[in-house]
């Protein structure tokens, strides 16, 4: 059953220059539990459907062009500001990309924990800091009773993290948007801050959108994946098919650019050198004829550039948009 | 023959600082602060308890007139045979109330306005504009027409004071407010759910303290020697509350036969204006969240 359901959804930013179309029609469904991996290189919309789902966008610039977010059966586009602060940090959490600096540095740990607790379920302020010191437990962290008292600038950034995936959970949110929870860690805290978000989501059954352009953070904890380019949805598929059989040029080029060092590669005789994908991702400000992905994929034809493909379901819950699937697929094997 | 401690000895040192190294440890660490204070507290001190510690500042006793610093009068007498010592005494009172009075108020009203400009762009255009338009009056000159136009007297010298100096509190304040709001932790805050007067108190105010608290001791040391200024020029304090600025322009004529006139609240002033400015510095360093971990 599904709790979250994106549908069609495009925000665009209304600037000097013009229109921005930073997301241009994404769809996709969240069941409750399931961790929904969102990739694509920066600046492909990724993180401002993030901030939409939130209705985080800046209000001067940016509005909601068309769409639905459906969480729990209301409309959040149509929320007022009160109500959907109801919602955020109680409902939906977030969990930001800069560890060292998502937390407040004059306020203790502790306070910015109970903060969130107090104000979203009424609890007096020494039951709510007893639900931080729980939290902090709950997050991993030793000696809690000691920590809730420090600042941040006392705590290491994989520490930092913790507090604020405590701060996230601390009010049983039914959703947790990660806005790539882990880039700004070192790769061994990368894979402990991972593990302890996937045995949360074990334990309080919290949906997971995981928001990130590591396609190693995607296999590791995700079980579906959307894959974003110039704003739109171009693949979605559950993860082992993705990365058995990618559909889009997109897709495949992303895999390409990972780095390999299993036995395959060894036999080959040499390292393949790794393929990155050329050229840019087009400019936002102007509609874009055709596929968005053409002037940059090495199986566009005439007919990508005229006519835009829609998405297309090819079994097994994978869905891509491209004309030249079969192609692709074949290159791939 | 040299000592030898015990091993228990040495364990006690260990655990627990005497009461020397605890003294002694903050004092190292922060000189400027410890100077600043012990000078101020001295100094406070002294302006408190001044009607105690002299006699009456505005008896006139031509008898003794211009006499220099004895063992009867330790900063010698004025013109009219006025104790020096009471005089300058009670003049660190006013000194000290006008610069601390006009630090408090500056930094509430600069700290009220910086914080709003910060949060809500569209109030930050005008009243900055009004802001620029004060500071580029000459405080001292709108001092005098303010004290021209009114009833001389301690309550006006401190508005005199005050509106100058508020435009430079809500400058900083303002600053600090424009990039803290750009810090993800504001953004995070408002992903967790947290309202707009919330937000500014609970998260952006606390992070103005340290630079709201190091401009006010600033303020503080200005304010003392503006009014010394305006009192000096006729404008401030009235005559008959001595101040250190009135003292020395009473002084002045009889600079040559009475330098002690001048020279002792003119070093009380200046000793005065180091301290907070010593207590500032170091307070300054002290606050960095920084530089806080050394502690």
């Amino acid at each position: 059953m599904s709790i979250l359901t994106v549908r069609d959804l495009a925000t665009h930013f209304h600037t000097r220059d013009g229109i921005i179309r930073a997301v241009d029609g994404v769809s996709f469904d969240l069941a409750a539990g399931e961790t929904l991996g969102i990739v694509g290189e920066s600046g492909c919309g990724k993180s401002v459907t993030a901030l939409t789902i939130m209705r985080l966008i800046p209000p001067e610039t940016a509005r909601i062009a068309r769409g639905s977010v459906e969480f729990e059966g209301r409309e959040l586009t149509r929320l007022s500001e009160e109500q959907m602060r109801e919602i955020r940090g109680k409902s939906i959490s977030m969990i930001f990309q800069e560890p060292m600096t998502s937390l407040n540095p004059v306020l203790t740990v502790g306070t910015q924990i109970a903060e969130n607790v107090w104000r979203h379920t009424g609890v007096s302020k020494q039951q709510a800091r007893e639900r931080a010191q729980a939290m902090l437990d709950l997050v991993g962290i030793a000696d809690s009773r000691r920590r809730l008292d420090e600042y941040p600038h006392q705590l290491s950034g994989g520490m930092r993290q913790r507090v604020m995936i405590a701060i996230a959970l601390s009010c049983d949110p039914r959703v947790l948007i990660a806005d790539e929870p882990t880039t700004a860690l070192d790769v061994t805290i990368q894979a402990q801050i991972l593990d302890l978000m996937l045995e949360l989501k074990e334990k309080l059954g919290t949906a997971i959108i995981m928001i990130t352009h590591d396609l190693g953070v995607v296999a590791e904890t995700t079980q579906r994946v959307v894959v974003m380019y110039a704003g739109r949805k171009v693949e979605e598929a559950p993860v082992e098919e993705l990365f058995a059989r990618p559909l889009h040029p997109y897709t495949h080029g992303l895999m390409r650019a990972i780095p390999r060092l299993d036995a395959d590669a060894e036999t080959a005789g040499r390292r393949p050198r790794l393929k990155e994908i050329p050229g840019m991702v087009p400019r936002l400000d102007r509609p874009i004829a055709g596929c968005p992905f053409a002037p940059r994929c090495d199986f566009a034809t005439e007919r990508c550039r005229v006519e835009a493909p829609p998405l297309e379901d090819h079994g097994k819950g994978h869905l891509a948009a491209c004309w030249e699937t079969a192609r692709v697929q074949a290159v791939a094997a | 023959m040299v000592a030898v401690p015990s091993d228990a000895a040495l364990d006690a040192t260990n655990d627990t600082p005497s009461l020397a190294q605890r003294i002694w440890t903050p004092i190292r660490r922060n000189p400027t602060i410890f100077a600043g204070a012990v000078l101020l507290t001295i100094l406070v001190s002294l302006a408190v308890f001044a009607p105690w510690l002299s006699v009456d500042p505005l008896k006139q006793n031509t008898i003794n007139r211009l006499r220099p610093p004895s063992e009867k009068f330790w900063f010698g007498t004025d013109q009219f045979g006025r104790d020096n010592f009471a005089r300058t005494l009670h003049g660190a009172r006013v000194s000290l109330v006008v610069g601390i009075t006009v630090a408090a108020i500056s930094a509430v009203l600069g700290l009220a306005l910086g914080i709003l400009c910060g949060y809500f762009r569209r109030l930050d255009a005008v009243v900055m504009r009004v802001m620029d338009g004060i500071m580029a009056i000459p405080s001292i000159l709108l001092a005098i027409a303010l004290i021209t136009l009114t009833r001389p007297g301690l309550f006006i010298v401190v508005v005199a004071i005050v509106i100058p100096e508020v435009p430079r509190v809500v400058r900083v304040v303002r600053a600090v407010v424009l990039s803290i709001r750009a810090q993800p932790y504001i953004e995070s805050a408002i992903a967790g759910g947290t309202r707009g007067l919330k937000l500014m108190v609970r998260h952006i105010l606390p992070n103005t303290l340290a630079p709201l608290i190091v401009q006010a001791t600033y303020i503080c040391a200005a304010a003392m020697l503006i009014e010394a200024g305006l009192s000096f020029l006729g404008a401030g304090v009235p005559l008959e509350i001595p101040s250190w600025g009135n003292i020395i322009a009473q002084g002045r004529s009889f600079f040559l036969r009475a330098p002690w006139c001048i020279f002792i609240p003119g070093a009380f002033l200046a000793l005065t204006v180091l301290a907070v400015n010593l207590l500032g510095d170091g307070l300054r360093d002290r606050l960095d969240p920084r530089l806080a971990r050394r502690m």
